[in-house]
């Protein structure tokens, strides 16, 4: 761990102007995730802008077009047990309550989740290769140990996935996050915020480093009847997810009238993909839909040795989680059975 | 009425308290005045040599006292043997910083000492090492065509049995045969305390030092050996140790760096290793084992062949019971069993809970379940049909063996009777349910041990030896054994252990504590007791005037006569008529001899396990254990549960979740971290019923007990990969079973 300075602006604006004095400084809000990168010696921040005490980022509130903001402090756990939150995007806060343990809940910020690094071995070993973290230097997960790797938007310098669980019910609901920066505020739409790794590993996201995440809008629709968020790793709780499905559908009698898929632990990035959704549309909800749909989201999915089974793994849990949601039936992150 | 003996009943752990107030001291919580901070700075290759080390940043950092390296450590003992430690196998020690030689991947290359613990870890970083890489091999699937017979046995670890019968020719004639490979993983030591030393600079050339150790005296010895100290100058005081088993029987790398670097500065110095870092020693060993049952067509067993290659380092043979199991367990003529190490360049591999034999149980208990298949046998009646009246391994009969009453009670807890017999016959909504069932073995064994107990006119008992409690309970089970010896509530009697000053004991390891410690704490008890007697009889007016030690209780702090418990003398008040103001004894408990020879030792267990399988995910829960223990003497039911609960736990993480993953071409483990690194945690499990099986035992310990603090282990890996052929059809025969494995289609075997 090396050396830091410490800061805590009293408002958004002397955030801003203390990330911007330093190109090495670094927003701190639960520390979950960027300690542990500290301790390891993947990220060196010279100095640490400590953002938990900022004012107006940690409420969930309405917004005027219907849905809810969510603040870029509001913590994991006040998002899985909010009661609008439960009513209108049940979706976000089973997926949430499927990530990491209470204890983690409980410190780790919305912001932070959202920015919360990839969990390959390689990344986090400093004495390895590894692209994202030393660009240039190779990626030996590629013929490496990559039980846990990519299977989708991979690319020849980086095939690891983005291990967050809310992000993938984020990215099913459509949210935008909302950014502040030194030219002011912008709004970035989920699907555009985290980056596939193409010839650059080392970024995540569009954000930059001297923008702050203020909050998460979430659309007024929330697909509260139909949907599921199906997890699958490897202990039934604390572990993150080999494959988990964020599945939301609106259903017209038998039909499906819409319907949005995101993929996590399989791509870069949450996973979706337009086309597929587009094409159930007006489909019976029934499982040769949902196969088809399945094999439109998996097209050219590659595997890289051990986690080969993440293919066929990923096409069960689709079909899982789709017939879950059509039958109203979400996913327990309680009882650990799979409906 | 005398009172119920506290031996024997469900008591709460004395040092309960002091742990989760925190009052119970580690070795990394010890205080000393002026203590600096050393971190460890860790090899990035598996092979090779250290070309240069540049400390320069390092050193300048404000703070720093010193960094050491290969080139400017102080000098240390020359020859092998000095760096040997109690338990040690075979070979050249490691020697932590000794040249520029890399051994394995994660190696310690130098040691920042810091004024503080940031200081020390921020200068680690910014020490550079190069690197001339060799040649390197982690993988022993390739290693293994190179497996050899250990040329030189470690003690205590007994080889194979020669061959009885023609096993060979016997399966070859035998009309059920069973055929396969079964692979335990690389599993890493993780106990919730990391590995810490922190050494008491004392002035006068004297040390205490606090080490993370299952035994005081290991690391008295060692540290003695290796810098040419006197005993009378060390002493090592490990009250308390959180959790080790087995990564605690030898002293680790961090214990030599920490003495070197109080010794060369003059002051004290504290080293506590990173999580990351206790993936860098003790690990129990990848293993591949190859099994063969014959049978005839009634499931009676003609022929069992069982040879397992293990993984070592190119420096120690590390060696472990793993086969003799299979000669153990069950009645057959026919038996050839071989053990071999294979070499790779990974550190030598260490002791887990019940080292081997959860390994080699696997493997037979998988193979029983595959005959019981064949034979179309229950497997209960299969092993039932086979069962060892005697250990047919050494000729000799057992000291007790209530295996059969363990199998009766865990079947009728678990309503095994109600099993389906055809795999995948049984389901509940989408889950396929299967019910697998395994045996389990462990030494039992006592061990040379020493112990004082110091009677005082307060009415206090002191009673003390220099063993450990990893978390076991010792600590309690001894406080148990003492207040028996003079009918004392259990508060009146302090315990004192883990302190190389007291009485000798060996490290805590084996299962052999309780009945070794406990022995001798009673042995002592007796003496101390004597010698009260004596005084009790002697006073004036006393009632107890013509009787001897045999006809009187000790009651409330009082004897009394046994058979007019109204009529006796407390013990202070003896003590007082004696002119004593303390009765002081110290006593060594030694096995029998005698019996040893004569008869074999052995704890048991049945294992019962319910898995409930989403075929089509891979999702698999383990809703229910029923294990039956027969380990003779049960001394406290409570901790005693939560050995077996423990052990059963573990046992689960080897089934479905422990592994260290290796990268072959970088040589190194990369999962080095406890959210990718799996145990169980909670929601991983159920219900635990844990069954003791009444099981006299005269021979073993003069106390009757056999220990427990390892068969919890054994067979539960067996049970859950049986009820998952129950459940699937699939057998699958490489641990850990994960999701991939649950998902690949029916067995095809495994081409290599
Ligand atoms: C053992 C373990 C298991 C876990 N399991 C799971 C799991 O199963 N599923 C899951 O989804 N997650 C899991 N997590 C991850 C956890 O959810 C994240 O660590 C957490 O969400 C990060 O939030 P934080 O507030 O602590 O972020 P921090 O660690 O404080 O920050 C993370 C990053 O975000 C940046 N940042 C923080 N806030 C802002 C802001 N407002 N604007 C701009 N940048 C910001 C920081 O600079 C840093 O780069 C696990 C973590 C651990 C340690
Ligand atoms: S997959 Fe990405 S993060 Fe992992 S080693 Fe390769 S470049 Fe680094």
């Amino acid at each position: 761990m090396n050396r830091f300075t410490y800061a805590r602006p009293a408002d958004l604006a002397g955030a801003l102007r203390e990330i911007a004095r330093d190109p090495g400084a670094r927003f701190i809000a639960g520390g979950t995730n960027l300690v542990d990168l500290m301790k390891y010696d993947v990220e060196r921040p010279t100095r640490l802008v400590d953002v938990t005490r900022l004012p107006g980022l940690d409420a969930i509130e309405e917004t005027a077009a219907g849905g809810l903001r969510i603040g870029a402090l509001v913590s994991n756990t006040a998002i899985a047990y909010d009661a609008r939150i439960g009513r209108r995007y049940p979706l976000l806060a089973s997926a949430v309550l499927a990530g990491a343990s209470p204890q983690l809940r409980n410190a780790a910020s919305t912001g932070g989740n959202l920015l919360q690094r990839t969990r390959c071995y390689y990344f986090y070993d400093a004495a390895t290769p590894c692209n994202k973290r030393e660009p240039g230097s190779g990626c030996p997960a590629i013929g490496g140990v990559n039980r846990i790797h990519a299977i989708l938007g991979t690319s020849e310098h980086c095939i690891a996935t983005h291990p967050s669980d809310m992000c993938v019910a984020l990215a099913a609901l459509e949210a935008v996050v909302q950014v502040a920066g030194p030219g002011g505020e912008r709004a970035i739409p989920f699907a555009e915020f985290h980056r596939l790794p193409g010839d650059h590993p080392e970024r995540d996201t569009t954000l930059c480093q001297d923008e702050i995440i203020t909050a998460v809008e979430l659309p007024p629709e929330g697909f509260a009847e139909h949907h599921t968020y199906l997890k699958l790793r490897d202990r039934l709780s604390y572990a993150f997810a080999l494959v988990s499905v964020a599945a939301a559908l609106e259903l017209d009698g038998g039909r499906i009238a819409r319907a949005r898929i995101a993929l996590g632990g399989v791509a870069h990035k949450p996973w979706r993909m337009p086309e597929a959704e587009a094409a159930l549309a007006g489909q019976p909800a029934e499982a040769a839909s949902f196969a088809l749909a399945a094999d439109r989201l998996l097209a050219g999915a590659q595997g890289h040795g051990h986690n080969d089974f993440k293919i066929d793994l990923a096409r069960r849990a689709i079909l899982r989680a789709l017939s879950q949601a059509a039958a109203g039936t979400p996913q327990s992150q309680t009882d650990k059975r799979i409906r | 009425m005398l009172k119920e003996p506290h031996v024997g009943a469900p008591r709460s752990r004395v040092d309960g308290r002091a742990k989760v107030t925190g009052e119970a001291k580690y070795a990394a919580e010890f205080p000393a005045p002026g203590l600096a901070h050393g971190h460890v700075v860790s090899g990035a290759i598996a092979r090779g040599r250290i070309t240069g080390i540049d400390t320069t940043a390092a050193c300048a950092v404000p703070g720093v006292l010193e960094v050491f390296t290969h080139e400017n450590r102080p000098r240390t003992a020359w020859f092998d043997y000095k760096h040997r430690d109690e338990v040690a196998p075979p070979g050249s020690p490691f020697r932590p910083l000794y040249d520029e030689t890399i051994l394995y991947s994660g190696q310690p290359v130098a040691l920042v000492v810091a004024e503080d613990s940031g200081t020390a870890r921020h200068a680690a970083s910014l020490v550079r090492v190069e690197y001339e890489a060799g040649a390197h091999e982690t993988d022993l699937l390739r290693a293994r065509e190179d497996a050899y017979v250990p040329p030189k046995r470690r003690s205590g670890i007994s080889p194979p049995p020669k061959p009885r019968g023609d096993a060979v020719a016997a399966l070859a004639e035998a009309p059920l045969r069973v055929e396969a490979e079964y692979r335990i993983a690389t599993e890493h030591h993780n106990p919730m305390e990391m590995h810490a030393t922190t050494v008491v600079w004392e002035g006068g050339g004297k040390l205490t030092v606090h080490d993370k150790i299952q035994g005081v005296l290991n690391s008295q010895g060692y540290i003695c050996n290796v810098f040419g100290l006197s005993k009378e100058d060390v002493r090592v005081v490990s009250p308390f140790v959180g959790g080790a088993f087995g990564s605690g029987l030898r002293p680790q790398y961090q214990l030599f760096l920490a003495v070197m670097a109080a010794l060369a500065l003059k002051r004290s110095v504290r080293v506590v290793l990173t999580r990351d870092q206790m993936f860098t020693f003790s690990h129990r060993p990848e293993t591949i084992n190859q099994v063969a049952l014959g049978a005839a067509a009634d499931g009676m067993l003609r022929a069992i062949r069982h040879d397992a290659i293990g993984a070592t380092s190119r420096f120690e043979d590390h060696q472990e019971v793993v086969v003799n199991w299979s000669g153990l367990l069950y009645h057959c003529d026919n038996v050839e069993l071989g053990y071999k190490l294979a070499q790779l360049d990974i550190h030598t591999p260490a002791d887990m809970r019940a080292p081997g034999a959860p390994l080699g149980v696997f493997a037979l208990e998988s193979a029983m379940d595959e005959l019981a298949d064949k034979a179309g046998i229950d497997p209960l009646e299969l092993r039932l049909k086979n069962y060892a009246e005697t250990d047919e391994n050494e000729g000799k009969p057992y000291t007790s063996k209530e295996l059969r009453a363990a199998y009766r009670l865990g079947a009728e807890r678990f309503g095994w009777s109600r099993r389906s017999a055809a795999p995948r016959s049984m389901r509940e909504g989408r889950e396929l349910v299967g019910w697998g069932l395994a045996s389990g073995v462990w030494e039992a064994q006592m061990q040379q041990t020493s112990a004082r107990a110091v009677l005082t006119a307060d009415g206090r008992l002191e009673v003390a030896t220099a063993t450990a409690d990893i978390g076991t309970g010792t600590y309690t089970i001894l406080a148990q054994i003492a207040a028996d010896a003079f009918g004392l509530p259990m508060e009146s009697v302090t315990v004192r252990i883990g302190d190389s000053s007291l009485p000798k004991s060996p490290i805590e390891g084996g299962s052999w504590t309780a009945a070794s410690a406990g022995s001798a704490v009673q042995a002592a008890c007796h003496a101390v007791r004597e010698t009260l007697f004596r005084h009790a009889r002697g006073a004036e007016g006393s009632p107890l005037g013509n009787a001897d030690l045999d006809h009187v209780a000790f009651v409330d702090g009082r004897i009394v006569l046994a058979a007019d418990p109204d009529r006796g003398i407390g013990l202070i008040e003896a003590m007082r008529a004696g002119g004593a103001e303390r009765i002081e004894h110290e006593q060594t408990a030694s096995p029998d001899k005698a019996n040893q020879k004569r008869y074999s030792s052995y704890t048991h267990s049945a294992i019962f396990a319910e898995v409930r399988v989403d075929e089509e995910l891979g999702v698999l829960r383990v809703t229910c254990i029923v294990t039956a223990v027969a380990a003779g003497k049960i001394l406290n039911p409570k901790t005693a549960r939560s050995q077996v609960i423990g052990g059963v736990v573990w046992g689960m993480g080897m089934a479905l979740e422990e592994e260290t993953l290796a990268d072959h071409r970088l040589g190194r483990f990369m999962n080095h971290n406890l959210a990718e690194y799996h145990v169980p945690v909670n929601a991983d499990v159920h219900d635990i019923d844990v069954i003791f099986v009444e099981e006299q035992d005269s021979r073993t310990s003069p106390i009757g007990v056999k220990g427990l603090g390892e068969i919890g282990i054994v067979g539960t890996a067996a049970a859950i990969a049986n009820a998952i052929h129950h459940a699937t059809g699939k057998r699958i025969r490489d641990l850990p079973i994960t999701l991939d494995k649950l998902l690949e289609r029916p067995p095809a075997e495994r081409a290599r």
